[in-house]
């Protein structure tokens, strides 16, 4: 074996970085057991014990942030596995190479606006006289829909501009599944007198199958994350009943209400469970479709 | 054959239909920006602007890349996409390489790396962390917090791996030094990689606004995304620094799309080239044989 040093010294800068930005904010988790006071800082604040993450439970605002969370994160997960599985299929339907790789082209697009242009588009888009209302009005003649300011509608309008943003990403990985199917399999179907829906529901969906058990799976581990950038930037104080998760409800009551302990308590309280279902759901993979990190 | 029967035919019909319409869909809002920000101020308030410019005039445009809180932004954000960039990829690179080889304790080191995507310190640890450091209102504030990313080392651990170990173990017998190897070997060769992950970085910094609106305490220093925000999310048309005759002339709606359009305009024009590496680099990475 050769000298590996440079290996070592090639790994330093990450290692740094890593130990200051990642871990470095690790020892601030202590925050979590005190009640905190910027003034006396880490070593000087009250120690509290559990009373901050007692308090997660008593705030009715908290218990309705990771309600909130769990219903939104869920949703997003089931209609941001199943969206990307169709289009994929659908997409690989189409024989003509330009309008495919067009439509490609087109559909990863969003993926890479920042959720900051999105929601400029939605606030414009889905206003009271917005496109949307525009079109809804003139075709059905009712009132014009608050889609941002609803919150019954809130959830929906999130988990939909989800959709749109991220499935054209989505589907990368399970067109580049259906381009390595061997071809021999649908000629042999095809032999047999299987008609292409035959071949799609026998040859194509198995053959991703274990690429959905592992996106599937590891989708789990983000049960907890609804998406603090979208969230925050379609969110006003008229949806915080139906549309306040715990990562805006951590920025509001920590940073713009000074409380600095209750509020690492509520991200620690997430990370941990995250951290959880994070390991579990890369057994999983592991265990159903042999699925490595690296 | 199957493509030949009256059913297969009926559905490709629609499903050529609906593919179009779905790669519209995902086209025609910023057409429609595009358009809102070319309109005249009645058209955009009498709601006529689809996605055809209604009463053409660039004003808008004019006033945006007049406005120096607008053009400080802009700087701010180069500034910072170029220099994150450099970093994120040096160090990345570097690990990249290393941790693609066998070595002692490279699986310890390599777990030590992924646990930063399992777990964090949260916002409040990390603002405090910033704030003790100084970096606070400083450029560096966006630049370092975020160099080093655990799934962008993955991505090009993996891709490295991809490269035939014969290549290298030649160049050693030749006395290339590893450094030599790095740089005139796997650079070049992992190019859809490196592509790819320098993308997803380079894209991250250009649109990421919470920090800048977390770290900067005056809106001067803000980044474009951050400055942004204030403008089209929170209506905040004060930052733009307009008189108040010139904001009754001009449609708000209009400056809006503008600045939105402006600041995605590089992503745009970048996006279309680097694509056909980035599926690539995607597939690569997260299909293993």
């Amino acid at each position: 074996m050769k000298k590996s040093w440079p290996l070592y010294v090639l790994c330093i800068p990450a290692f740094v970085f890593v130990c200051i930005f990642s871990y470095g904010p690790m020892v601030g988790l202590l925050m979590a057991f005190q009640d905190y006071k910027p003034w006396l800082g880490i070593t000087g604040s009250r120690w509290i014990g559990l009373d901050n993450f007692e308090r997660i439970f008593q705030y009715k605002e908290a218990t309705q942030a990771i309600v909130n969370t769990l219903i939104i994160a869920v949703s997003k997960i089931i209609v941001g596995i199943i969206v990307p599985i169709v289009m994929a299929i659908l997409l690989s339907e189409i024989r003509n190479m330009g309008i495919k790789k067009s439509v490609q082209t087109l559909v990863y697009l969003p993926h890479f606006l920042s959720w900051v242009t999105v929601a400029g588009l939605m606030i414009d888009i889905l206003g009271l006289d917005g496109g949307i209302n525009h079109i809804l009005t003139q075709i059905f003649g009712n009132d014009p829909i608050y889609f941002l300011g609803d919150p019954d509608l809130f959830r929906f309008t999130v988990v939909i501009s989800d959709v749109w943003k991220s499935f054209g990403f989505g589907m990368i990985v399970y067109l580049a599944t259906i381009a390595g199917i061997n071809p021999s399999y649908y000629e042999a179907a095809e032999i047999d007198g299987a008609t292409r829906r035959q071949q799609i529901r026998y040859v194509t969906l198995p053959s991703m199958l274990p690429m959905i058990i592992v996106i599937s799976t590891l989708s789990l581990g983000n049960i907890l994350d609804a998406g603090f950038d979208q969230v925050f930037n379609l969110y006003n104080p008229l949806v915080y009943s139906t549309g306040d998760i715990i990562d805006t409800y951590v920025y509001r009551s920590s940073l713009l209400n000074g409380q600095y302990g209750f509020g690492t308590a509520v991200g620690l309280f997430k990370s941990g469970i995250s951290l959880i279902l994070i390991v579990v759901s890369y057994r999983l993979a592991y265990k159903y479709a042999n699925y490595k990190i690296f | 054959m199957y493509h030949k029967t009256t059913g297969y035919r009926v559905f490709s019909y629609f499903n050529y239909a609906f593919m179009i319409l779905a790669g519209l869909a995902c086209f025609l809002p910023l057409l429609h920006l595009l358009a809102q920000s070319l309109s005249s101020k009645a058209a955009i308030s009498g709601n006529m602007v689809s996605f055809w410019p209604v009463g053409f005039n660039v004003d808008a445009y004019i006033k945006t890349f007049n406005n120096s809180n607008f053009n400080g932004a802009m700087l701010t954000s180069i500034i910072r996409t170029v220099l994150g960039t450099t970093i994120s990829m040096f160090i990345l690179t570097c690990a990249g390489y290393a941790l693609s080889k066998e070595f002692r304790g490279r699986n310890v080191l390599m777990w030590f790396f992924i646990f930063t995507m399992l777990f964090s310190g949260g916002l409040i640890p990390s603002y405090i962390l910033i704030t003790a450091l100084g970096l606070k209102d400083t450029i560096w504030a966006l630049v370092l917090p975020g160099a080093f990313g655990a799934y962008n080392l993955i991505l090009l651990v993996n891709f490295f791996k991809t490269i035939p170990k014969a290549l290298e173990e030649a160049a050693f017998i030749d006395g290339a030094s590893f450094f030599v190897i790095l740089s005139k070997i796997y650079l070049p060769l992992s190019l859809p990689g490196i592509a790819t992950v320098s993308l997803f970085i380079m894209v991250g910094h250009w649109n990421s606004w919470f920090d800048g609106i977390l770290y900067m305490s005056d809106a001067s220093k803000y980044p474009l995304a951050s400055f942004l925000q204030t403008v089209v999310v929170q209506s905040n048309m004060q930052n733009m620094a307009m008189s108040q005759s010139e904001v009754a002339a001009m449609s708000e709606q209009s400056i809006k799309a503008a600045q939105i359009f402006v600041s995605t305009l590089p992503i745009i024009l970048v996006y279309p080239f680097l694509q056909r590496y980035f599926v690539k680099g995607i597939v690569l990475g997260a299909v293993k044989e």
